[in-house]
């Protein structure tokens, strides 16, 4: 169905009105035609029939009239010519010289107009004009009497007869056909926005299926097809639809397999890296032991191979990882810790409980469950970064917040910094999450703007200089897997203050908080 | 200084391992195979064996199994990264401790040192301690034999230490952080999948006592003297 607020603007809606305003404009069109013809054929022939049998009348009762009639003798000529059509309503009047003499008496003939008795005066013809007075109408008749010889001269008798006939019954007629014209016109309307109803079903059904398919499309349904049904240019639409679907489906399955296949191809490779550097680095420790008794040059050759095969093996490592991300394979093992003692553990683990300041809540106030080890690795590689690529002072904070809603991530900055910090066995309230947030500042120059979105894509290096660190170059890729991979959300930015600002954010507790 | 069974099928790994502990003055004996493994076990009679999973022949789950059916020498499992579910199964099939390769000398011996390690670290240096009983259960601390109605239990040396730790404090509740601590000496970080999987074993082991071993949810476990 359409929906209201585009209602207007909708085909449906479009094609009613088209077919409605068609419909009426040929209802009326046709109706103005029919009415003019009919109407004028009927006042034609009513005219004709009157002015005949004016005629008719005078030219019988003409013999009966003296040359040179009196007043008396006119009226007794008015009177037997109205007389005889007394159902017609006639009214007559006869002139001769300046006497007039109507059928009736005082009657005044305010339909007879001054041109017309001037035309009849002077051009000796039968003259008969329409005139409306006073919401009816009348067809006032004028006749001049003519003198004919058997030559065909005409003289004029200086006799002239008017009739005025009242025309009710051709008016009755007129309106009658006109709201005839305007009854039909409305049944013609309906029936019009019927038809464009229906018709509109028959365009819309299609292009429905046709916009459903498009939603599912773009929601990932690749496999989405219509059925095609005719040959009109809906259904060739429908055809062109599955043939793009089907492109589509084909180079995306055909992206998908070779990027499946370059997975698979870093996953394997670091596999068969594995092997040679496991016999490596089991004896880079007896290098290293026995490096203090070589010659000089040897013994440095020798610590180089060790620090290399470390390194090599970090980096087989994080691609293994990575690979396991990427198959979908990496597990969460959660359990409930307490998030400040974590962060304790992981700084103290590499001693760099002396470089970091710290911001924690006390020992037991923030209990949550994580997967214990990512979150070392998180905590670890965050602050390697910082203390690596930043300058100290290095501050890590863990905070506990609120937020109302799920997912609402515009808020959640605002939301995050003026909540309630470390306070313990928060209650979640319905629609609010509650949320975990790890901040790793560091007082260097910060990360290139330019550089920001990129951060966590792998082996990016915000700069050139950096080719060369302890680092693999996926650890802040890992990080970031390793965060969502707990349903959380992380962020690079600079503080205003300067220096890069990471920010983790991880769900906290399942509804049984604190046990 | 211990005796060490080697059981990896990789040459090169092999040798750099065997090479590696002996350097560090470890008697190793090394199989390429797990049968060759389990023949060496009975002459070599070694203090811990380090096995690879990944082997020809037979699996390495079924040569720890083997192990366990009538031995209780400690034994690390070497794993793949990335083969979570072995390290699940091979620790339920009896492992004491596993490692990922490519793993440094130093890092194994250090797994080999926890768990040769006879006794729980928090009783050492004591005066002699006098076994106890819990119900059916008796655990006697100095001789480090646990009984179940008068009857031996054998247990591996990470289940006894773990049952140590645990009794040792009856009625408090430990993490699994920190029996990953105390037993494995593993770091805070460490896999608690460990501790889990060890649990289950004990239980398994204990029987009717299993019930001994309560666990916290959210938090840990805890022994139950009664």
């Amino acid at each position: 169905m359409v929906r209201m607020p585009e209602a207007v603007r909708s085909l449906r809606f479009r094609l009613v009105a088209g077919f409605g305003l068609i419909a009426v404009v040929s209802a009326l069109g046709t109706g103005a035609l029919t009415f003019r013809e009919a109407r004028t054929g009927v006042l034609q022939q009513s005219q004709d029939t009157v002015v005949n049998q004016f005629r008719d009348s005078v030219d019988a009762l003409l013999p009966d009239v003296p040359s040179q009639p009196d007043r008396a003798q006119l009226g007794s000529l008015v009177f037997s010519l109205a007389s005889t059509h007394r159902s017609q309503h006639w009214r007559v009047l006869a002139t001769y010289r300046g006497v007039e003499a109507p059928s009736e008496a005082g009657d005044d003939f305010g339909e007879l107009t001054a041109a017309l008795r001037h035309s009849v005066e002077t051009r000796s013809v039968a003259v008969f004009q329409r005139v409306h007075s006073g919401g009816a109408s009348a067809l006032v008749v004028g006749l001049p009497v003519v003198f004919a010889d058997g030559t065909g001269s005409r003289a004029d008798s200086g006799l002239a007869l008017y009739l005025v006939v009242p025309q009710t019954t051709e008016q009755r007629y007129v309106s009658t056909l006109v709201s005839a014209v305007e009854r039909a016109a409305l049944p013609a309307l309906g029936l019009a926005v019927l038809l464009a109803l229906f018709v509109a079903r028959g365009v819309l059904r299609p292009v429905r299926a046709l916009r459903q398919a498009t939603r599912r499309m773009a929601d990932g349904h690749l496999d989405t097809r219509l059925s095609v049904h005719g040959s009109d240019e809906l259904a060739d639409l429908s055809a062109a639809f599955n043939e793009t679907a089907v492109a589509l489906e084909r180079s995306v399955s055909e992206l998908r397999r070779m990027e499946a296949q370059a997975r698979r191809f870093v996953a394997d490779v670091s596999h068969e890296l594995r092997t040679p550097l496991a016999a490596m680095s089991a004896v880079t420790d007896v290098l290293d032991d026995e490096a203090v008794h070589l010659e000089h040059g040897t013994a440095e050759a020798v610590q180089l191979i060790g620090e290399e095969t470390e390194r090599l093996v970090r980096l087989v490592n994080d691609l293994m990882e990575i690979s396991r991300f990427d198959a979908g394979a990496a597990e969460l093992h959660l359990d409930e810790i307490d998030m400040a003692e974590s962060v304790r553990r992981t700084l103290a683990a590499r001693g760099w409980q002396d470089r970091v300041t710290v911001r924690l809540p006390p020992p037991g106030a923030l209990r949550t469950p994580v997967d214990p080890r990512r979150f070392d690795v998180v905590v670890a590689n965050l602050v390697g970064n910082a203390l690596r690529h930043g300058a100290p002072p290095v501050t890590v904070t863990l905070t506990a917040h609120r937020e109302p809603g799920a997912g609402d991530a515009a808020k959640a900055g605002a939301a995050g910094t003026a909540g309630a910090a470390g306070t313990a066995g928060f209650a979640r309230a319905a629609g609010e999450r509650s949320w975990v947030r790890l901040v790793v500042a560091d007082s260097g120059p910060g990360i290139a703007p330019d550089a920001l979105p990129h951060v966590f894509e792998r082996f990016y290096k915000a700069s050139s200089a950096r080719t060369r660190s302890e680092s693999s170059g996926l650890g802040l890729a890992i990080t970031a897997e390793n965060v969502r991979l707990h349903g959380g959300r992380i962020r690079a930015e600079n503080g205003a203050a300067g220096g890069a600002v990471f920010t983790v954010d991880l769900p906290a507790g399942r509804g049984d908080g604190r046990g | 200084m211990s005796r060490v069974l080697l059981i990896e099928d990789d040459p090169a790994v092999r040798r750099g391992v065997e090479w590696a502990l002996r350097h560090r003055g470890h008697d190793v004996a090394a199989a390429p195979t797990g049968e060759e493994g389990l023949t060496l076990l009975r002459s070599h009679r070694p203090d811990v064996v380090v096995l690879d999973l990944m082997l020809p022949g037979i699996p390495g789950l079924d040569v720890c199994r083997r192990i366990r059916e009538h031995d209780q020498v400690p034994i690390i499992i070497v794993t793949a990264r990335g083969d979570d579910i072995d390290v699940v199964v091979g620790l339920e099939a009896g492992a004491d401790d596993y490692v990922v390769k490519p793993v440094r000398a130093s890092v194994l011996e250090a797994r080999m040192r926890a768990v040769l390690r006879r006794t729980a670290p928090d009783t050492e240096g004591r005066t002699r301690p006098r076994p106890r009983t819990y119900g059916d259960l008796a655990i006697d601390r100095a001789a480090l034999v646990v009984t179940h109605r008068g009857e031996p239990v054998p247990l591996a040396p990470s289940e006894l230490r773990l049952l140590l730790a645990l009794s040792d404090a009856p009625g408090q509740v430990l993490s699994r952080q920190q029996l990953l601590e105390q037993v494995w000496e593993h770091s805070y970080h460490g896999d608690v999948r460990l501790v889990d999987a060890c649990v289950k074993r004990l239980r398994g082991k204990l029987g009717g006592d299993s019930g001994h071993i309560e666990t916290v949810r959210g938090f840990g476990y805890r022994f139950r003297a009664a």
